[in-house]
């Protein structure tokens, strides 16, 4: 298997991190539009080693924990790139490229899989799956900007501001960003999910619609909508909805991994 | 082709000083033509601004030559006495003016460090010149290698970002909380001095609207017509403080005016939006239990006062970077400037060599008399190729090698070396 493609994502991500850590604490623009290069550069890396694994294996990325972990680490540095150029907003990135990397550098220490590949295939269920875990990278997304949300309010309301609070995106802008993210993962999510149900309804014989994994998937969609609904009330605005978005997030994560590997029939991996 | 400046600022001349030997525009487009027309200065460009007054030019005979005569110019043109204003003034030549104009432009030799208004006082006294034709390659040269010098460092260093007065960080910090001020609301309470101040600075921040309260009706409204904002009546609280995101308080008062549920009240009528409450009044004029209310932000003097000592120290830690991109500049601007002198050098060189070849062949005239024309043309020719082979190489290194010039910063000393006064390009 050729490694160009992997070397040079993990190069990329790595000193794209390494500059968006220098924006933040020197504010050099010049650093942070190289460090928003550098992420460009990794993504398209990164496409192609995912593209080349599937040519490799004859099988989509996410058949295994490693191509799922680096199809969610290619997605989630996307869902950033977009959110950053739309918000014109480069600080976040010194907090968002260390889980690209770990997502990236997990993929390739993860076990090989030994499980029988899923019996359904086809486009629906390509989208399907790609969808979800767009829908998870971008509800980690708001997950981080929820914690820097409260890390800074916290730093603003204590009066200890430091260097880095004159570099961090204001407030409201994080709310911003945290809900366009959102948006973008209940979108996927929701679509993802309704085409899930869709290749299930598709193959052939009685087909099972109960696994833990689609309540867990609907408790996720309820959560967000309701994130979604109270951000912007009187109530929750600011700093407690950020602190409903991270518990969302605790919701994601189990969903991710123990309802993946102990409960659920037909997902493993997404 | 030196380089004068001759100028007074903050440091060296007092206000009254620098009022009287300000410039309008019209007096430096007239400065420039009467600095000309005496000879004192080919190229001219006058920068005034509230703390400096300056000139620069390029003089057609030395530079150090020139220095007192723009004096005495500066003291006529302005009516003042020349033994009051020679005290103030500074000269510097060459290198240091050209390291004085960079540093300006980098908000280096600012009154307050890393101000941001002084690149903008450069370009506008470098447009004004050059529109009048004032200036010429080199003051050309050299002011756009200044707007250069002041980008860089605001865009490479943090010199100019933090702020320097509590009312500023109070302002930038209110953008920490919203973003951009533009489509924000803003109430001030109190019209004095202090008010005024963070009214500016919030005009400045393009804030949407503004309202002032104050208990005297007549001075609120003075203020709210000078910023342009609303008069809002003294102690209507409820509709007060139900839109504003930004409240700057500055009143003298024994006790708070602000109190914990007038504010808890207003939270709720305005569904809990985020709040930022700046009390610059001593006694303090906003109660301290109102920073625990959820989405509330409370600020006061001596909070604001620390972050602008922590953001002094912060800048001056820039200096050493900013002084860095100065330096790389002044050596650029020198070494392009040698460049050019470098090249009217050889082209006298030039001049002069074949100069002496033909006196050289005309001396030797007789000895060459039994030669044909034809010989003595060829000989001449010769001459001619090894003169111009020997200036090739030179010329060409110059004109390629980008680390030779900079070497050759000191032209005046290799053409005192080669060429006498008269033969000088």
């Amino acid at each position: 298997m050729n490694h160009l493609f992997p070397i040079l994502t993990g190069v990329a991500y790595l000193l794209s991190f390494i500059l968006y850590l220098r924006f933040l604490s020197t504010g050099n623009r010049l650093t942070g539009r190289l460090g928003t290069l550098l992420l460009a550069l990794g993504l398209v890396a990164h496409y192609f080693a995912l593209l080349e694994r599937s040519r490799g294996s004859h099988t989509v990325p996410y058949h295994d924990l490693y191509g799922s972990m680096s199809l969610f680490g290619w997605l989630l540095a996307l869902t950033y790139l977009g959110l950053e150029l739309y918000h014109r907003q480069r600080s976040v990135g010194a907090f968002v490229l260390p889980f690209i990397l770990v997502f990236f550098l997990a993929a390739h220490l993860a076990p090989p899989d030994r499980l029988s590949p899923p019996a359904v295939h086809g486009v629906v269920f390509v989208l399907h799956v790609t969808l979800s875990i767009l829908a998870y990278a971008a509800f980690a997304l708001s997950f981080v900007l929820s914690l820097i949300f409260l890390g800074e309010e916290r730093l603003l309301r204590s009066h200890k501001l430091g260097d880095v609070v004159w570099r961090l995106p204001p407030l409201e802008l994080l709310d911003q960003m945290s809900r366009s993210s959102v948006l973008v993962g209940l979108i996927s999510i929701a679509i993802g999910t309704a085409l899930g149900f869709v290749s299930v309804d598709q193959l052939p014989g009685q087909n099972s619609f109960y696994d833990p994994k689609y309540v867990i998937t609907l408790l996720v969609l309820a959560l967000y909508v309701l994130y979604f609904r109270l951000a912007g009330t009187a109530a929750w605005r600011g700093a407690r909805a950020s602190k409903l978005c991270i518990f969302n997030f605790v919701i994601v994560v189990l969903s991710f991994t123990v309802v993946n590997l102990y409960l659920s029939h037909s997902h493993r991996y997404f | 082709m030196e380089i004068v400046l001759v100028g007074l600022n903050h440091r060296t001349a007092p206000v009254e000083v620098r009022e009287r030997v300000s410039f309008n525009a019209e007096q430096t487009r007239r400065a420039a033509e009467e600095l000309r027309a005496r000879g004192i200065l080919e190229e001219t460009l006058v920068l005034s601004t509230c703390n400096r007054s300056e000139v620069y030019g390029v003089p057609p005979e030395s530079s150090h030559e020139s220095a007192p005569g723009l004096s005495t110019f500066l003291s006529e043109f302005h009516s003042v006495r020349h033994d009051v204003l020679s005290v103030s003034l500074y000269h510097h030549y060459d290198q240091e003016a050209v390291r004085h104009l960079f540093r300006v432009a980098a908000g280096l030799d600012s009154m307050l460090l890393g101000e941001a208004e002084i690149l903008g006082q450069v370009r506008e006294a470098y447009r004004l010149a050059h529109e009048h034709g004032a200036t010429g390659p080199v003051l050309n040269r050299l002011f756009q290698g200044a707007l250069e010098v002041g980008k860089r460092v605001r865009t490479e260093t943090e010199l100019g970002t933090r702020p320097m007065s509590a009312a500023s960080a109070g302002v930038k910090l209110a953008e920490r909380i919203f973003g951009k001020l533009s489509e924000r609301k803003a109430l001030v309470l109190g019209a004095g001095t202090v008010s005024e101040q963070v009214v500016s600075y919030l005009r400045d921040r393009g804030i949407a609207q503004l309202h002032v309260m104050n208990r005297s009706q007549e001075r609120a409204e003075e203020l709210a017509k000078q910023f342009g904002g609303k008069v809002v009546g003294w102690g209507e609280w409820d509709t007060a403080l139900q839109s504003p995101d930004v409240v700057v308080s500055s009143v003298s008062t024994e006790e708070p005016v602000l109190r914990r549920e007038i504010v808890e009240r207003a939270m709720v009528a305005r569904g809990n939006r985020a709040l930022f409450l700046m009390d610059l009044g001593v006694p303090r004029n906003i109660d301290p239990k109102v920073a625990e209310l959820y989405n509330v932000y409370v600020y006061n003097t001596d909070d604001l006062t620390e972050i602008v000592q922590l953001n002094r120290s912060a800048r001056e830690s820039e200096i050493p970077q900013a002084q860095g991109i100065v330096e790389e500049h002044v050596s650029k601007f020198l070494s392009w400037q040698a460049s050019v002198e470098l090249v009217g050098l050889v082209d006298a060189l030039r001049r002069k060599l074949r100069e002496e070849r033909a006196s050289f062949i005309r001396s030797r005239a007789e000895a060459m008399k039994h030669l044909s024309q034809t010989d003595r043309a060829h000989i001449e020719k010769l001459m001619e190729e090894m003169l111009e082979k020997l200036l090739l190489e030179p010329a060409q290194r110059l004109r390629d090698e980008k680390e030779l010039r900079r070497k050759i910063q000191n032209v005046e000393a290799l053409r005192d070396l080669f060429l006498s006064n008269r033969e000088r390009p």
